[in-house]
């Protein structure tokens, strides 16, 4: 049985007096690639943000391996640079160079020297494809290039699990392919991730696992064939004759 | 005497006039920048005291006007034991009121930073610290420019005001100069014209430095 990377129990949110996330708990295992799919509003990119704490949550636990990082007393910088968070809008830093939005965690939060976090910062520009575009700046880039360059950005702080937030929702559909192509790479090496997403031939290719959440409720979990095939809940089963 | 060789027989004591104003320009944005930095980020990050403090600085600085803020400083403070030399006194009323100003011109910058930025940053485990001082103040500056050339520019002219607390800057020279030989209108013109050199200048310096700090493709 392969080691639990994240743990999350009974995790509650609300924004005001809207409750978005009722009681969600999942595990995701290392090396795996969990997808979650669901209609828009049911709370699935808030509960990546309070898996990070970019939003606080109301109610529950989550566990990083053994650290309950819902803990008052937690570094919660220290538990953010080893979680990567892939935005659906990318967010690279506009003023920085491609390399510079790569290193600057290596080299800020962790504290590296800069060669060995240039070094880095190259391997994993290289590894999304990007080698050749270290010194432009963000706004002279395609979405899709820019996109990779906020993989590459998660990448370099070596984190144990990246959070993909709707990453190729931004994107025009031809550049789609080229960020879906990376995180399949990213899959198969064998890295542990947590993808909101809409491309349902992604979930179905790629997921080892996949959670469908509805209304703020995880409704229904299993295997990408059980719940494309063979759904248990009619919502379900609505949902995917509608985005299929 | 007509009014070129007028102009060149009074321009070593403008100059020396222009000199003190641009002294005392340059101090008192130095100190409008250095103190307005954190008073800006006290409104947009800090706690409710933070915010509260730095909203009523702010606020009683642009509420009132600047004459009056030197004659407190250099006519009523006297009173209270406190004196200070009129240059000294001039230097600290406009530099505590740009600071003010500037304040707010660095908090329209920093609000103009998208949200995304401090996000991204704090995703990445930068404290909040860290992701003002790496990715939200460089940003900032570049945005800050335009309105912060207007600042300097409404600060130096701003500066002539200080002849009523006795500072020797350029329009305080130019009255002596016209009370004794009653030239008002012709010592002022070349006044004017002083001003205006050194505006254009300041005006072409900062352009040349917002267009070379430029963000490539933004």
């Amino acid at each position: 049985m392969a080691q639990t990377i994240l743990k999350v129990e009974n995790l509650y949110k609300s924004y005001g007096k809207t409750e978005v996330i009722k009681g969600v708990s999942f595990e995701v295992k290392k090396g795996e690639a969990k997808v979650i799919i669901g209609p828009s509003g049911t709370g699935k990119s808030t509960l990546l943000r309070c898996i990070n704490q970019l939003d606080q949550i109301d109610k529950g636990q989550i566990w990083l391996e053994d650290i309950e990082i819902t803990k008052s007393h937690i570094d919660i910088n220290q538990i953010r640079a080893s979680i990567g968070f892939v935005f659906q809008s990318f967010n690279l830093f506009t003023h920085l160079t491609v390399l510079d939005n790569v290193r600057i965690g290596p080299m800020r939060v962790r504290e590296m020297k800069e060669e060995e976090a240039t070094k880095i910062s190259i391997e994993e520009l290289k590894r999304v494809g990007l080698g050749d575009k270290i010194h432009n700046y963000p706004a002279q880039l395609s979405g899709g290039q820019q996109q990779r360059v906020s993989i590459a950005r998660a990448l370099a702080m070596n984190p144990k699990l990246i959070l993909f937030d709707e990453p190729t929702s931004a994107l025009d559909p031809e550049l789609i392919g080229e960020v879906l192509e990376v995180m399949i790479n990213l899959a198969k090496e064998g890295t542990t991730m947590i993808v909101v997403t809409h491309e349902m031939d992604f979930a179905r290719s790629v997921a080892n696992d996949i959670i469908f959440m509805d209304g703020g409720f995880i409704l229904e979990e299993g295997l990408p064939e059980q719940i494309f095939n063979n759904p248990k809940y009619k919502r379900t089963a609505k949902f995917l004759s509608k985005i299929t | 005497m007509n009014f070129f060789e007028f102009a060149w027989s009074i321009s070593p004591k403008l100059l020396q006039g222009s000199l003190i104003s641009l002294e005392l320009t340059a101090l008192a944005i130095s100190i409008g920048l250095i103190l307005g930095i954190p008073l800006s980020l006290g409104r947009v990050y800090g706690n409710k005291i933070i915010y509260t403090v730095t909203t009523i600085y702010i606020e009683a600085f642009r509420g009132t006007p600047l004459l009056t803020q030197l004659f407190i400083l250099y006519f009523g403070l006297p009173s209270i034991g406190i004196m200070f030399p009129p240059f000294t006194a001039a230097l600290i009323g406009l530099g505590l009121n740009s600071a003010a100003y500037q304040a707010e011109y660095f908090r329209g910058a920093i609000q103009a930073v998208k949200d995304g930025q401090m996000v991204a940053a704090r995703s990445i485990g930068m404290s909040k610290i860290k992701a003002i001082r790496y990715i939200i103040l460089p940003q900032m500056f570049r945005l800050v420019i335009p309105s912060w050339s207007n600042e300097l520019v409404l600060l130096l002219k701003a500066s002539s005001i200080v002849y009523m607390i006795q500072v020797s800057e350029l329009v305080s020279v130019g009255r002596q100069i016209a009370s004794r030989n009653f030239r008002t209108f012709e010592v002022f013109l070349v006044i004017a014209f002083i001003y205006f050199v050194i505006v254009e200048v300041l005006n072409r310096i900062l352009h040349s430095v917002e267009r070379k700090i430029k963000i490539p493709g933004l």
